[in-house]
Parts: structure tokens; sequence; C-alpha cells
């Protein structure tokens, strides 16, 4: 699994004020964290960037290269902030990735640039018109911008399918039509298609304490439909992996012995696939 | 080989909840099947319909149900036998809307003696709702409680925001309570969650979705009653299944559709005859979905929608 660090976003308080304050100091410590905590790749999420976005995220790819031998995610709307990110990225760590193309023609240009540029890119499976209602959905989607990028002379094999998260709290049928989206895109090439989601979306809304707990599972459950990527806290994502055996376990239908630890994997399964009805005090009843 | 028509059964049940007391004393839920489903299962309870009155003359409401209580409504008391012996009403809803600050922003005391009086006047079980205001209701809401304690009342509504004293109130003077969320299913169910958590019985609640009226929103209304239904039956959710309230009139009657008069817009119709059928459609739609108690104005909505039971059960 592949994990695209989450952190470097301007949603962090922290994060932002570096970004306007061209401080490199928390970026490259964050990166150089993310980068130990198993990171193969790192997000530079610059929001929409409308105003200095192509120096703002030249200044990110370079700040976090400086001290990270990864390649970067361009995680932005801006079209000329990715392009210009593009050209000063190393890729002698790796090929960059893009942040995203759809099925909006207006995210088409972004699929010129991967092919221009050579460079991975995300397919987010959403179309001009509104949400994808379940997986069948999302794979029609996914086929849309497969046959645009062959179309645009991306390789498939650099297009990574999102199904696109939502949040539990708000949309919790979604949860398990992504994991069914990830298991059908799978199947649209030989060699299966590459895979990602923003993986703590669906914690989005909840309690500080569940949001962990979430993450995890849902990531298990994600890596067992086959996912292949995941933008997430590395961190949370390495001690997922230590969990993985016994949530496994859970999700097979057998009994673990600590009885805590399986209520709490055996509740959350149970949300995420749609079989009780989520409320922030879920774990308590 | 005769026919079998098949039947859908469920793990879940709503809860039974019975209010008022002695002769008059109704029942609420009950059923172990989707609403009116009675060829599947048990449906022993019919949807109840109680009239709204309000602590204070209804001002605000528009001239085509005003007029219905022209006479009675300076006056609670009076009000509500009216309903009780000239309408018939099986319940009563008492609306403390002149509590609001921006109304008449009556006292404590003053909303205990109106619950006081109108207990004393009428048998069937009476529902006390607050005005709205989450701080007010916080004391309007105890106050009342204690004025109507062990009548076996419905007390609301609790919010997430004043649950906590509502309930306690509600508890301590052997009340059901409503809880109130805004059209989100998973809130509902986490406000019922935090009240049982204080040691409420869940089986003594009254979940409201939140209303809305047909044209404003009854689809979510109707969609989040109907989701918390099969959440009750088919998953066994014991967090939802409390019967479900519609507090239909309240929003009704101030969409355009009930307040347009004739000579504004003639090619709607009688202004009278289409209020009436759009409570009585708003109502008879989300007791489709699932409510089991329907909050009403208007006498010939009620009596439209007391016909649809008949015809359902």
């Amino acid at each position: 699994m592949l994990i695209i660090g989450e952190k470097l976003s301007i949603i962090a308080k922290r994060v932002r004020e570096a970004m306007m304050k061209k401080d490199k100091g928390p970026i490259q410590e964050i990166a150089t964290r993310q980068w130990k905590e198993g990171s193969g790749i790192i997000d530079a999420n610059i929001g929409p960037a409308e105003d200095g976005g192509e120096e703002l995220m030249q200044w990110m790819v370079t700040s976090i290269q400086e001290v990270v031998p990864l390649p970067v995610c361009l995680d932005t709307t801006n079209f000329k902030a990715i392009e210009a990110g593009l050209k000063v990225h190393n890729n002698q760590w790796g090929k960059p990735l893009v942040n995203s193309t759809s099925n909006d023609p207006e995210r088409f240009p972004i699929l010129e640039l991967g092919a221009k540029y050579d460079c991975n890119v995300i397919g987010l499976t959403v179309g001009k018109g509104g949400l994808p209602a379940d997986a069948e959905e999302r794979a029609a989607i996914a086929a849309e911008i497969m046959g645009r990028a062959m179309e645009y002379g991306l390789s498939l094999d650099n297009l990574y399918l999102d199904p696109l998260v939502l949040q539990i709290a708000t949309s919790q049928d979604h949860a398990r039509h992504v994991i069914d989206a990830i298991k059908m895109f799978r199947e649209m090439n030989d060699p299966p298609m590459k895979t990602v989601v923003g993986l703590s979306n669906i914690s989005n809304g909840c309690p500080k304490t569940l949001r962990p707990i979430l993450n995890k599972y849902f990531y298990i459950m994600l890596a067992e439909a086959g996912l292949t990527s995941a933008i997430a806290d590395a961190h949370e994502m390495a001690e997922a992996e230590q969990e993985k055996a016994l949530v496994t376990e859970v999700l097979a239908g057998r009994q673990i012995a600590d009885a805590a630890k399986m209520a709490e994997i055996s509740k959350t399964i149970d949300v995420i696939m749609g079989r009780t009805l989520y409320a922030h005090s879920y774990l308590e009843m | 080989m005769a026919y079998t028509a098949p039947k859908e059964t469920y793990p879940g049940k709503v809860y039974s909840v019975t209010i008022g007391t002695g002769d008059r004393a109704a029942t609420l839920g009950g059923e172990n099947v989707l609403p009116f489903h009675s060829f599947e299962g048990e449906t022993p309870n019919r949807p109840l319909v109680a009239f709204e009155i309000q602590d204070v003359p209804p001002a605000d409401w528009p001239e085509n149900i005003r007029k219905v209580f022209a006479g009675v409504s300076d006056d609670p008391v009076t009000w509500a036998k009216y309903c009780q012996n000239e309408l018939k009403a099986k319940a009563i809803a008492l609306r403390l809307v002149g509590t609001h600050p921006d109304r008449e922003n009556r006292s404590a005391e003053d909303a205990a003696k109106t619950v006081r009086d109108v207990l004393a006047a009428i048998n069937v079980p009476l529902i006390i709702l607050g005005s709205n205001h989450a701080e007010k209701d916080s004391v309007i809401l105890v106050a009342v409680a204690e004025a109507a304690k062990d009548k076996n009342c419905i007390i609301g509504k609790a919010q997430e925001a004043n649950y906590k004293t509502i309930a306690a109130a509600a508890m301590a003077n052997n009340h059901k309570l409503v809880a109130m969320s805004e059209l989100d299913i998973n809130l509902s169910k986490q406000l019922n969650i935090l009240i049982t958590q204080m040691g409420f019985e869940k089986e003594r609640v009254i979940t409201d979705p939140m209303c809305s009226a047909l044209g404003y929103g009854l689809e979510y209304t109707y969609s989040v009653m109907e989701r918390i239904r099969l959440a009750a039956l088919t998953q066994n959710d014991q967090t939802m299944q409390q019967p479900l309230l519609a507090d239909v009139g309240m929003y009704v009657w101030k969409v355009k559709e009930t307040q347009a008069s004739e000579s504004d817009l003639p090619q709607w119709g009688s202004a009278e005859e289409r209020g009436i059928l759009w409570e009585a459609e708003t109502a008879t739609a989300l007791m489709i979905a699932g409510a089991e108690l329907l909050i009403m104005r208007h006498p010939k909505a009620a009596a439209a929608v007391e016909s649809v039971i008949e015809e359902l059960v």
C-alpha cells in the first residue's frame, strides 16, 4: 500500500501559516516526519490558491524535496500551479502525482498535463452533475475517465481511480459503495487499475476520539478490497497495519480474545457496512 | 395451487407508548411491520391525531384556520374543551407559543397555570409543547412538567441544546418526552442515545425528526421517517424504535398555499379548501412514512386523515 502523507494541507493552521510566511521549517519538519512514518509520497495541498498559486506550489515542492527523497502529490484546483509544480519537481525520487482530474470537462486539461510531463494523475469519479449515487455510477464514471485518459495520451498505468470517500456521519451508505467501487475499479483493466482514496474524509465531522478508529478500520477494509494507495495519516496507517490481523479475524466472522477490541471492531464494521445506523455514540451502544 | 401472498417479517418492533390517564388514555406504536401493513404482522394501535391549541390567541394563524376556532380560541381552556367535546379530539396538543421571548414572553408561572387549567378541563391526553426557543423552553417545560405531574403527558420538545433539563423534568414527573432533531437521521439517533444515557427510559421517548409541509421539504421528512422506521424494524435498532411525531399544523399553516387569498391567486381555487387539503395531504404522507402521532389544526383535515386511517386499518 502506498501512503500519500496528508499532513501538508492548507486546512491545518500551522501549515497554512507556514505557507503564508514561506517558512520552510514546519513544512520540512512535517514532510520528514511523514516520510519516516512510512509515506511514499508527500501531499502538498495548497487549496484553490488563486493568487500566487504557481509560486507557492513551486516553493512547496522544492521545500519538501530538499529534505525528503520522495515524489510530491500536487493537490490544488489551480491548473497553472500544478504545471508550475511539475516543472520544478525532482523526478529522481519518482513520478509526481496530480490531484486531480474527473469527468468534468473543465478538469480534462489535467490529463493533458499528465501526458506531457509523464506523471501520475488521480481520476476522481465525479462528473459535472452531482455526486455518484453508488458503486455502479462510480464505475461508469471511471470508465469514462479511462477512455478520456487514453484519448489524451495518458497511460492507464499512470491513472489512479478515486471513488470519492464521503463523511460517514452524513452519507453513511457511501462507505460501503466506496468499498464496492474499489473492487470494481480493479476489474476494469488488466493489470488491475490503481486506486486511491482520501481516507480521512470518512471520519470528518465525527468526534475526535472516533476518528482514528473509523480511519483505521475503513482503511483495512479498503485494503482487503484491493485498494493500492491512500491519502492518509501515515502514523495512523502504521497502527492500522498492526491491527490488521485482528480486524481480518472479525471480518471473517471469528471472535478475538480481547472483548473490548472485538466490540470496537465489530461495531465499526457494522457502521461502515451500513448494518447499523451511524450516531456519534455508536460505540457506546 | 392456491396463491399465498409473500409476507415480510422483521426482527424489530416499535415501542408501545401510552399517554394520558384513565378511560381516555391512548396508546401509540406497538407495530412490528411497516405502517398499515396489518396483513404482515401486528398493528395494535392506530395513529393518533391531536388537535393543536395555544396558550395565546392564534393571531398569527391564517384567517381560514383562525375562523374555525373563533369564539373559543381566546382562552385555552375553552378551546381545549371545544376540541374534546365538540370536535371529539382524542388528544390535545397545547403549544405554549406565548412564552417565546419575541412573543408575549409569558412566564413559567403563567404557563404552569395554563397547563393546570387545561388539564382540569379535559380528560383526553395532553401534549405540552414549548415555543421552540431552546433556552426559554428549558425553563418553561420544567415548570409545566411539574404542574402536570403524574398526568402522563408528552412534554417537548427536547433538542440537543436543552435536552438535559427537559428530560430530567419529564422523568421526575412521569411524562413522556419528544426528542427533536433537525432532519438528520444520525443526529436523531444520537439525541435518543444521549437522552437514554441520562437514565430516561427509551420506551418513553417520542421521536420528532422535524416536520415540513408539502412543497416545502416534505420529502426530506418523509425520507428520514421512513429510514428511521426501517432501522427500527429491519436492523432492530433499539435507539430508533420510538413512535414518530409529525407536527403538521404548525408547518402547513404558514406556507403560501394555505395563506394566499383567492383574490391574489384565483387560479388556485378556494383558499379554505386548499388549506384543508394541504394539511390533510401532508399528514397522510407522513403517516404513510411512519408517523404515529400527528398534531393538526383544521378539524376537516383531521377528519380526512381519520377517514384514511379507517380505510387503511
